[in-house]
C-alpha cells in the first residue's frame, strides 16, 4: 500500500478544500466531481420517476381489461417513461455522472479540457428536463406516441408532442458538448506515461462513446426540429400526400437512436472491464482486444439502424443489407464477452458488490444480445416486431446491461468519493432481490412476446393473464431490491464507517489519490509507469 | 505561440464576390427547376447545392485558412453523412 497517498492533508477533499458551501457551490461549480455528482443525482432521480412509472405499467396489466388506467393514460405514461429512461436516465448515465467523476483522474488530469463546457451540458441537460417535463402538463398533455415520436402519427395527434420534442432537441446539446469534451481530455490531457496502451478500459469505452455523441446527436436534433415543422408549418416532408415519405422519419430516427444504444451500452462495458480484473485479481484477458471492439462496435453500430424497419415498407434490398449488417456487430460484442470470462478463469474471485452487478451484466447482456439477433434475423423478426419480446429485449440490454452497470459503478466508485463505505450483506440483498425479480419479470415477457402478445397495449387477450401476473410480481421483487440498494448505499455514503485509500486493490490511478480525491485531484503530477491492470505494478496485493 | 491560430481577415471585395456568386447560383437552381431534365433535375439541384455549401465553408467559415486538422474532422463529418445518405439508398432505390 505503499503507492497510496495519505489524505490527512486533504481531509475532506473536494467536498471542502475549495472552501466553498451551499448549493451555488454545486450548481455552478466546473469541478468535474461536482459536475459528475450533479448528474449523478439527477438521473438517478429520473430514474426512479421512470421506475415508478414502469411500476405503474405493469401494475396496469397485472390483470386482462382496465386494471388502474384506461388506454389514453396507458399510451402517455409508456412515452413518458420510455422518454424519461431514454433521454435523461440512460443517455447521459454512465458517461455524465461516473465519466464526469473519474475519467480525468484514470487519466491523470485536473479536469476535463473545458471545465465551463461541462457545466454548461449540466445546465443544458437541466433545462432541456424542464422543458420535457413542462410538457407533461401543458397544452394537449402528455405525449402518446412512444418514445420514438413516429409519424404520421406524432404529427397529428393532439398531445404536446412539439414542447417535449422541443426538451429532447435541447438535452441533444448537452450530449455533444459532453461528447466534444470528453474526445478533447482525452486526447490533450493524459498524464506523463499515459500513452494509449495504458488508457483504463473505461477512458476507451468513453472514448468511443464521445464519438458516436458527436456525429450521431446532431441527426436526431435535426430530426426532431423537422417534427415541429411537420406540426407547426405543415411542411409535408413525411406526408404522402404532398410528396413526403413517413419511412424517411424512421431512417432519420434510427441513423441516430440506434447508435445510441451504443452510447448507452459501451461506458456499461467499460465499468465492467474496470471491476473484473480487480475482483479476479488478474490483469484483464485481451486489453487490446476488448479497447478495438468498443471501437468496432461504435463504427459497425452506426451502420445497422435498419434493423428497427423490417416491418415498416422499406426495401427487400435494404432489409437484407441492415439484417447482415447487424450481424457483424454481434462479432466485436462477443469478443468483449469472451475477453471477461476469460479474465475469471482461475483468478481468485471475490463476489463482493460491485463483482455481482458486473457479472449479472455479463449474463443479462448476453441474454439480451442473443435475444437481439432474433430481432436482427429479419425472418424471425418478422414474426415477434412490436411484441412483448422486444420489450423483454431491450430492458435486458439496457436495464440488464447498463442499469446493473451503473448501480456496479455506484458500487465501485462512489466510496472512493464520499470517503465512507456502504454495509456489503444490505447490498447483497439488494443485488439478488433485483437479479431474481428482473429475469422473472422480463424473461416472462419474452415468453409472452413469442407467443403473440403485442406491445404498447394496455389490455391483452385472456390467455396471457397468468404469465402478465407472474411478471407483475417480478416488477415488486425488483423494486423491493432496488429500494433496498439505494437505501444502503444512501446510508452508506452519508453515514457509513469512514476509510482510507485503496478498499478493492485497483490500480488504476483513481486508486492512488487521497480518499475523497481534492479538487485538484493529485497533490503533484502524476508520471504513470504502469498499465491499468498492472496489480504488482501498482504495488497493490 | 503557433501562428495558425491567428486572424485570417478576408478582404470584402472578396466577400462580396462570394455572396453575388451565391445569388448567381441560387438563380440557377430556380431556373434549373423549371426545365425538363427528368432525374437529372435532382443531380443538378444537388450538385448547385454542392458548390453552393463549398462556397460558404471555404471563405465564410474560413475552412480555405484553416489547418490540416480543421480539414480533415470536416471531412470525416462529410464521409460519415456521404455514408448515412448512401445506406438509406438501399431502400428508396430499390422501394
Ligand atoms: C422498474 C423498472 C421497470 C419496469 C417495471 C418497466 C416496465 C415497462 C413496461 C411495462 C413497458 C411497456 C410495455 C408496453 O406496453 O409496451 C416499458 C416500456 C419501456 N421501457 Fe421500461 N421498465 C422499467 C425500467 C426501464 C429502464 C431502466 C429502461 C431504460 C433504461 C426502460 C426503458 C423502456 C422503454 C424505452 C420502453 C418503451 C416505451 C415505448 O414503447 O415507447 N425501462 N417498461
Ligand atoms: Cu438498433
Amino acid at each position: 500500500m505503499s503507492s497510496v497517498q495519505t489524505t490527512t492533508a486533504a481531509a475532506g477533499g473536494f467536498w471542502r478544500d475549495s472552501g466553498k458551501t451551499g448549493i451555488g457551490s454545486w450548481i455552478f461549480s466546473t469541478d468535474h466531481k461536482r459536475i459528475g455528482l450533479l448528474y449523478l443525482y439527477s438521473v438517478l432521480g429520473f430514474f426512479l420517476v421512470g421506475a415508478t412509472l414502469g411500476l405503474l405499467l405493469r401494475l396496469e396489466l397485472m390483470t386482462p381489461g382496465r386494471t388502474i388506467m384506461g388506454a389514453t393514460t396507458y399510451n402517455a405514461l409508456f412515452t413518458v417513461h420510455g422518454v424519461v429512461m431514454i433521454f435523461l436516465f440512460i443517455i447521459p448515465g454512465i458517461p455524465a455522472s461516473f465519466g464526469n467523476l473519474v475519467m480525468p483522474i484514470q487519466i491523470g488530469a485536473r479536469d476535463v479540457a473545458f471545465p465551463r463546457l461541462n457545466l454548461l451540458s449540466w445546465w443544458l441537460y437541466a433545462i432541456g428536463a424542464l422543458v420535457v417535463l413542462t410538457a407533461l402538463f401543458t397544452g394537449g398533455g402528455a405525449p402518446d406516441t412512444g418514445w420514438t415520436f413516429y409519424v404520421p402519427f406524432s404529427a397529428r395527434t393532439g398531445t404536446n408532442v412539439s414542447v417535449a420534442v422541443f426538451g429532447v432537441f435541447i438535452l441533444g446539446f448537452s450530449s455533444i458538448l459532453t461528447g466534444i469534451n470528453f474526445v478533447t481530455t482525452i486526447h490533450r490531457l493524459r498524464a506523463e506515461g499515459m500513452n494509449w496502451g495504458r488508457l483504463p478500459l473505461f477512458v476507451w469505452s468513453l472514448y468511443a462513446t464521445a464519438w458516436v455523441q458527436i456525429l450521431a446527436t446532431p441527426i436526431i436534433a435535426i430530426t426532431l426540429v423537422l417534427v415541429i415543422a411537420e406540426r407547426v408549418l405543415g411542411t409535408g416532408l413525411f406526408d404522402p400526400g404532398r410528396g413526403g415519405d413517413p419511412i424517411m422519419f424512421q431512417h432519420l430516427f434510427w441513423i441516430y437512436s440506434h447508435p445510441a444504444v451504443y452510447i448507452m451500452i459501451l461506458p456499461a462495458m467499460g465499468v465492467v472491464s474496470e471491476i473484473i480484473p480487480v475482483f479476479s485479481r488478474k490483469p484483464i484477458f485481451g486489453y487490446k482486444m476488448i479497447a478495438f471492439s468498443s471501437i468496432a462496435i461504435a463504427a459497425a453500430g452506426s451502420l445497422v439502424w435498419g434493423h428497427h424497419m423490417y416491418t415498416s415498407g422499406m426495401s427487400d434490398t435494404a432489409v437484407m443489407v441492415f439484417s447482415f449488417l447487424t450481424f457483424i456487430v454481434a462479432i466485436p460484442s462477443a469478443i468483449k464477452v469472451f475477453n471477461w470470462v476469460s479474465t475469471l478463469y482461475r483468478g481468485s474471485i471475490s463476489l463482493e458488490a460491485p463483482m455481482l452487478f458486473a457479472l449479472s451484466f455479463v449474463l443479462l447482456f448476453s441474454i439480451g444480445g442473443l435475444s437481439g439477433l432474433i430481432l436482427g434475423a429479419a425472418a424471425t423478426d418478422v414474426h415477434v416486431h412490436d411484441t412483448h419480446f422486444v420489450v423483454g429485449h431491450f430492458h435486458y440490454v439496457m436495464f440488464g446491461g447498463t442499469g446493473f452497470a451503473f448501480f456496479g459503478a455506484a458500487h465501485y466508485w462512489l466510496p472512493k468519493f464520499y470517503g465512507r463505505r456502504y454495509k456489503e450483506k444490505p447490498a447483497l440483498i439488494g443485488w439478488a432481490l433485483m437479479f431474481v425479480g428482473f429475469n422473472v419479470t422480463y424473461f416472462t415477457m419474452q415468453v409472452l412476446g413469442i407467443r403473440g402478445m403485442p406491445r404498447r397495449y394496455y389490455d391483452y387477450l385472456p390467455e396471457f393473464a397468468p404469465l402478465n401476473m407472474v411478471a407483475t410480481v417480478g416488477s415488486w421483487i425488483l423494486a423491493a431490491g432496488l429500494i433496498i440498494m439505494i437505501v444502503n448505499l444512501w446510508r452508506g455514503l452519508f453515514w457509513g464507517e469512514p476509510f482510507q485509500g485503496n478498499p478493492w486493490g485497483g490500480a488504476t490511478l483513481e486508486w492512488s489519490v487521497p480518499t475523497p480525491p481534492p479538487t485538484e485531484n493529485f497533490e503533484e503530477e502524476p508520471v504513470v509507469s504502469h498499465g491499468p491492470y498492472d496489480f504488482k505494478g501498482a504495488g497493490v496485493p | 505561440m503557433k501562428t495558425d491560430n491567428a486572424e485570417h481577415i478576408v478582404d470584402y471585395r472578396k466577400l462580396a464576390a462570394v455572396w453575388l456568386a451565391l445569388l448567381a447560383l441560387t438563380t440557377a437552381t430556380v431556373v434549373v427547376s423549371r426545365l425538363e431534365l427528368g432525374a437529372g433535375k435532382v443531380w443538378a439541384a444537388l450538385a448547385i447545392a454542392c458548390l453552393k455549401s463549398g462556397l460558404v465553408i471555404a471563405f465564410f467559415m474560413h475552412m480555405k485558412y484553416e489547418t490540416r486538422l480543421f480539414r480533415i474532422i470536416l471531412f470525416v463529418a462529410l464521409v460519415t453523412l456521404a455514408i448515412f445518405i448512401g445506406l438509406t439508398f438501399f431502400d428508396v432505390l430499390y422501394r
